[in-house]
């Protein structure tokens, strides 16, 4: 489909708004950067338009910015690279007290009984997960500091120091015989654990389209 | 009439039309009961023209006989509650009857303490209120919002129900108007800095929710969005403010949104790594399977609705993509043998649903009515074996396989997808 004209633009949207003024405002203006779909219809340029107008400033000023103090309140994720855990350790034999205190009603006193998600199942799959622990499916350990710090324990989140995070993540990683009896977690440790399914993880390749269903 | 006489009335006209009726022992057939509402109904309803009415109200509220309900699955801190599409018409679904999703409840937070954290990769970290993100530049677009977990019970082929209905089966689908800033807006306020290739979107409930999205999508079309169907958010929708990425499964659109950090690598949240991930049966796990594809279900007739006679009736639906506009909706009144198009009811606006209709004469055969989308990509929804064999059997998320209903000779309609597999 070829793309309109401006004065074919003007005479839609002349069509679709009331103001007079605004009509002839907007016929006398340079013509705008064409949508960036290339190939959408015309019904797409109306409905989607550009998101700014081409007189916009390069910067509004609303807003602040925010301080170093102010981004490091909120900057609590971690990645697998380790960036973002924090100072602090944690043993396995630390993390038993801390697990047995706060995880244990909702995941069971070897944490394979629930009620809530089953944290351990060491036995490894071939084609098809059976379960989807954090022993046999969860691809990296940070995500384990990520996800308690941030929503654990479910009715007090927030509650766990830094210390017992990595404490409780030592002895969930034990119980799936990923780490040994003595190991301690940290921010060196914890990033460099290699988990069994990591490798099994691949990136999305349904890309629509007529080819193959994927 | 003699067809029909035999054939029973769906369960909801069953109890709207006979309570007490059986009883009485006066209903016998859905003759009877189509008798005794066109008998009765003027003498049970007042005259309105004989009655002054009521006066204007401050807020409206819907005709006492409609109750349309979200359905839930359970009381609990992560929950859902599904959206009734079977009740719905248009496109549009009424704000209160959205799906929800939450996975640590529903935050309080007060609309002038909320604040937006924009860091990362970027020139400036800032940090915004309400009224500031609302002095942007504003959009306004008409998306479809689906979870990825939507048709997860009509995989198995082991477990195929008869007995479920389109809430139950595809109910974590809604439509809305969406209303706030563009992502990209923020960004190019903000500036971001090369190299950076995903941001964070993090949540303010007790969960913290965190999702990765590709910069390049949020760059494109996603929105911070505070407006919902003409009004602001509703609180189960991520009040005051959320992340809305068009044709992305609902779980990335993240809700109560309070920080956004722009990285150069996916930060592997637990939602993107433990859950909605996608096992293939190959000893592999897709990842990052973040676009819905196209997919189509027909709403009427459905379970548990029945066909009261038979004659002309039109079949109604909803079809949508992830990736574009809907094209073509093709239906089958024969079990996929022949396949018609549909009409497509205008405007077709990309990533969001279109109703599609098709008049058909029911005969009073068995048959099983089917329908299948086609999106600008030229892509086809697929059959259920296209997706076992692409994915296996026991895969979870992103289930758009074509829906099959059967019609019985009675009129009763059931789930069919069981019957052609």
């Amino acid at each position: 489909m070829t793309r309109p004209t401006t004065a074919r633009r003007c005479a839609r949207l002349a069509g679709l708004m009331v103001v007079a003024a605004f009509i002839s405002a907007g016929c006398t203006m340079e013509p705008r950067p064409e949508n960036p779909q290339s190939g959408a219809s015309d019904a797409a340029m109306v409905e989607d338009g550009n998101v700014l107008p081409s007189h916009a400033p390069d910067r509004f000023d609303f807003g602040a910015e925010a301080s170093a103090a102010r981004v490091a309140m909120w900057d609590i994720d971690v990645r697998p690279d380790g960036e973002g855990l924090p100072p602090g350790q944690g043993s396995v034999a630390e993390g038993r007290e801390v697990y047995m205190i706060h995880c244990v009603a909702c995941h069971g006193p070897t944490g394979t009984e629930g009620p809530n998600d089953r944290l351990v199942d060491s036995e490894q799959w071939d084609d098809v997960p059976t379960t989807r622990t954090v022993g046999n499916y969860w691809p990296y350990a940070t995500t384990l500091y990520d996800y308690i710090r941030k929503a654990m324990p479910q009715l007090t989140p927030g509650i766990l120091t830094e210390d017992q995070v990595y404490a409780v993540i030592a002895y969930i990683l034990h119980l799936n015989e990923i780490v040994p009896e003595d190991a301690v977690m940290n921010a060196e440790t914890l990033p460099a654990v290699v988990m069994p399914a990591r490798d099994k993880f691949v990136v999305d390749d349904r890309i629509g389209g007529t080819g193959v269903v994927r | 009439m003699s067809g029909s006489d035999r054939s029973k009335l769906s369960r909801r006209a069953w109890l709207a039309t006979t309570s007490g009726a059986i009883a009485a022992g006066v209903v016998h057939t859905q003759s009877d009961a189509i008798r005794l509402v066109a008998e009765e109904t003027p003498q049970q309803v007042a005259d309105p023209t004989r009655v002054p009415g009521r006066f204007v109200s401050e807020i409206g509220s819907r005709a006492a006989a409609e109750n349309p309900r979200r359905l839930m699955r359970t009381q609990a801190l992560s929950s859902s509650s599904r959206t009734p599409l079977a009740d719905l018409m248009g496109t549009i679904t009424p704000s209160d009857l959205h799906f929800e999703r939450h996975h640590a409840g529903i935050p309080d937070i007060v609309f002038e303490n909320h604040e937006l954290l924009v860091h990362g990769m970027v020139e400036r970290p800032m940090v915004f209120r309400m009224s500031d993100l609302m002095r942007f530049p504003q959009v306004s677009r008409i998306r479809f919002l689906e979870c990825s977990g939507n048709g997860g019970g009509v995989y198995s082929r082991t477990r195929m129900p008869t007995e479920v209905t389109v809430q139950q089966m595809d109910g974590l689908l809604s439509t809305s108007e969406w209303t706030g800033v563009a992502v990209s807006t923020i960004l190019r306020e903000v500036g971001v800095r090369p190299g950076a290739r995903w941001i964070l979107a993090e949540g303010s409930d007790s969960a913290v929710m965190s999702r990765s999205v590709p910069l390049d999508k949020v760059m494109d079309d996603s929105i911070l969005a505070y407006g919902q169907n003409g009004e602001r958010l509703r609180p189960e929708q991520g009040y005051p403010l959320r992340l809305f990425n068009p044709g992305y499964e609902g779980n990335t659109s993240v809700k109560w949104l309070r920080r956004i950090e722009v990285t150069d690598q996916p930060t592997h949240t637990r939602d993107e790594t433990s859950k909605y991930t996608d096992p293939l049966g190959d000893g592999t796990v897709r990842q990052f399977s973040l676009t819905m594809d196209a997919k189509s279900v027909i709403t009427f007739p459905s379970f548990p609705y029945a066909l009261p006679e038979q004659g002309w009736w039109e079949l109604r639906g909803l079809a949508w993509s992830g990736r574009g506009r809907i094209t073509r909706v093709e239906v089958s009144t024969d079990g996929g043998r022949n396949w018609v198009d549909a009409d497509i009811q205008g405007p077709i606006l990309p990533k969001a649903t279109v109703r599609f209709r098709h008049l058909f004469e029911w005969r009073g055969q068995d048959t099983i009515i089917m329908s299948r989308a086609t999106d600008e990509t030229g892509y086809v929804q697929p059959t259920v074996q296209q997706l076992w064999d692409a994915r296996g059997e026991r895969t979870s998320y992103h289930q758009n396989h074509q829906r099959a209903w059967k019609i019985a000779r009675t009129g009763e309609v059931t789930f069919g997808l069981g019957e052609l597999v």
